[in-house]
């Protein structure tokens, strides 16, 4: 079994472009949840979103790459463009041919069906421009992350809703880990903020009108966001041996399945899967020292989570810090997990807790340590990262300071 | 058909329920409707009304609609129609 570290991160999301305007806001608990920008939006009764405002396209990518990116393409495409360079690495040879991309999305190219959709049904046209199905394919964006870095081994993309993410990093670092590939490009992309992505959460009546303030007790639901968060996942003695910089080991990941409702999430789902990556690090429970919530700002997810917290961690539960990033960057869905992943790394590289923002009252069935709307300096040695998605599928991955 | 029995119509379907067995004072809750079939409830009567009703399921008792009973959801029925004139 080889150890697997990180050695490169980029990202793109309500908060900032990159990752260090992105922990930076984490920092200063700015929130990234505005009224939104989009076509019809006076047909939407959710009208805020964590949206990725002054991302201009057009002058990343030529007029061909704009007819084949959809936007969570191109959100995948400009993180991992920042996380390959931060790492310092270049695919050719047998580090070309045996490293892969798994990256998650719930949607992927929702945009470009909304588009399309509107063209043949409202516009009644008869006709959709011929790259249509390879530009919204799940796989789009990890393709073009592979064509363009030259990246020949493992690669495909995980759909499991607001989990897929934490699920890609849970399978890449399992094929770093088993030595089936040297480096991984994983992460996860979303891009839903258009009419009809919008329109879809809407229906589930659990979204939030005014901000999204996980464990308060006046929290009254989920904020989408979109955008992407990438990280290369390395081989520890590859890094090593060229002199990487590593921003932190990856040492567990667990998965579990609810398998009782597609909706309401499980306490004993979530508790298994947090149970289970300590088991896959080889953890003690008390060496926790933050966990980034899934902390949805649903009335059913964050007293569910907060139970199996303490159902996991015991006396330690109220030793350990809990925060929940959505409240600033918003729920990227498949993508979330990949940009809360940022906040464990800054906890462990710069001790820095990023904050629940938004919190009002306490809520008895929340009774945490939830770091409340202000950062917090505090050392930490080993931190997780939630992800529990509808269909009752759940991926928790741990991470230790280097 | 007026609104308490199309109202008792809906909720009994989402209740695996037959409409006789549903009275004006019968509690979604206490039917066994949980909070998605009570989503799917609300759906159903915005569409055979042509109503918006205002309902968050994380805050069932901030909505500004009582849907602690047939007889409640029937008044709020009866006052967003007369709002939407």
């Amino acid at each position: 079994m080889r150890r697997v570290v990180i050695t490169g991160a980029g990202t793109i999301n309500a908060l900032g472009q990159d990752v260090a305007s992105t922990m930076e806001a984490m920092r200063e608990g700015r929130c990234g949840i505005a009224p939104l920008e989009l076509r019809d939006l006076e047909r939407l009764q959710i009208q805020i979103g964590g949206q990725v405002k002054g991302f201009e396209a057009d002058g990343r990518f030529n007029r061909q790459q704009m007819s084949l990116y959809d936007r969570f393409t191109q959100f995948t495409l400009a993180a991992a463009a920042e996380a390959i360079g931060q790492s310092g690495l270049t695919f050719s040879g047998d580090l070309a041919a045996r490293s892969g991309v798994v990256l998650g999305t719930a949607g992927g190219g929702v945009s470009t069906w909304d588009d399309n959709y509107r063209a043949v049904y409202e516009d009644g046209k008869n006709r959709v421009h011929p790259f249509v199905v390879p530009k919204l394919m799940n796989n789009a964006a990890a393709s073009h992350v592979s064509i363009e870095h030259n990246i020949k081994g493992p690669s495909f993309t995980v759909s499991t809703a607001c989990a897929s993410s934490n699920h890609a990093m849970a399978q890449a670092f399992a094929l770093v880990r088993s030595g089936m590939a040297p480096v991984m490009i994983t992460g996860g992309s979303e891009s839903m903020l258009c009419f009809g992505g919008v329109k879809a959460w809407e229906g589930l009546r659990v979204m939030s009108k005014d901000a999204c303030r996980p464990f308060s007790a006046n929290r009254n639901g989920m904020v989408q966001g979109e955008g992407a968060g990438i990280f290369v996942f390395e081989d520890y003695e590859h890094a090593r041996a060229r002199g990487a910089d590593i921003l932190c080991e990856v040492i567990g990941a667990a998965m579990s399945s609810d398998a009782s409702d597609i909706v309401m999430p499980s306490k004993n789902g979530a508790a298994r899967a947090m149970a289970g990556a300590l088991r896959d690090a080889g953890l003690d429970r008390s060496e926790v020292g933050y966990i980034n919530a899934h902390g949805t700002g649903t009335a059913a997810n964050d007293k569910t989570e907060c139970a199996a917290v303490a159902d996991v961690f015991g006396p330690h539960a109220d030793q350990l810090m809990i925060s929940s990033t959505k409240s600033m960057h918003g729920h990227l869905i498949g993508g979330t997990g990949a940009v809360e992943l940022l906040a464990c790394i800054m906890a462990l590289r710069d001790g820095v807790i990023a904050p629940t923002i938004g919190y009002q009252e306490p809520d008895p069935e929340c009774a945490l340590d939830v770091v409340p709307n202000q950062a917090r300096a505090a050392p930490v040695q080993v931190a997780l990262s939630n992800a529990f998605a509808f269909g009752g599928m759940n991926a928790v991955i741990a991470l230790r300071k280097i | 058909m007026n609104i308490a029995s199309q109202v008792i119509e809906i909720i009994s379907e989402q209740a695996l329920l037959k409409p006789e067995e549903i009275t004006l004072d019968s509690s979604p809750a206490d039917l066994g409707i949980d909070s998605l079939g009570l989503v799917e409830a609300i759906f159903a009567i915005e569409e055979r009304f042509d109503i918006s009703v205002p309902f968050n399921a994380n805050a069932p008792q901030d909505s500004d609609f009582d849907i602690s009973s047939v007889a409640t959801i029937v008044q709020g029925i009866q006052a967003l129609i007369a709002k939407q004139g």
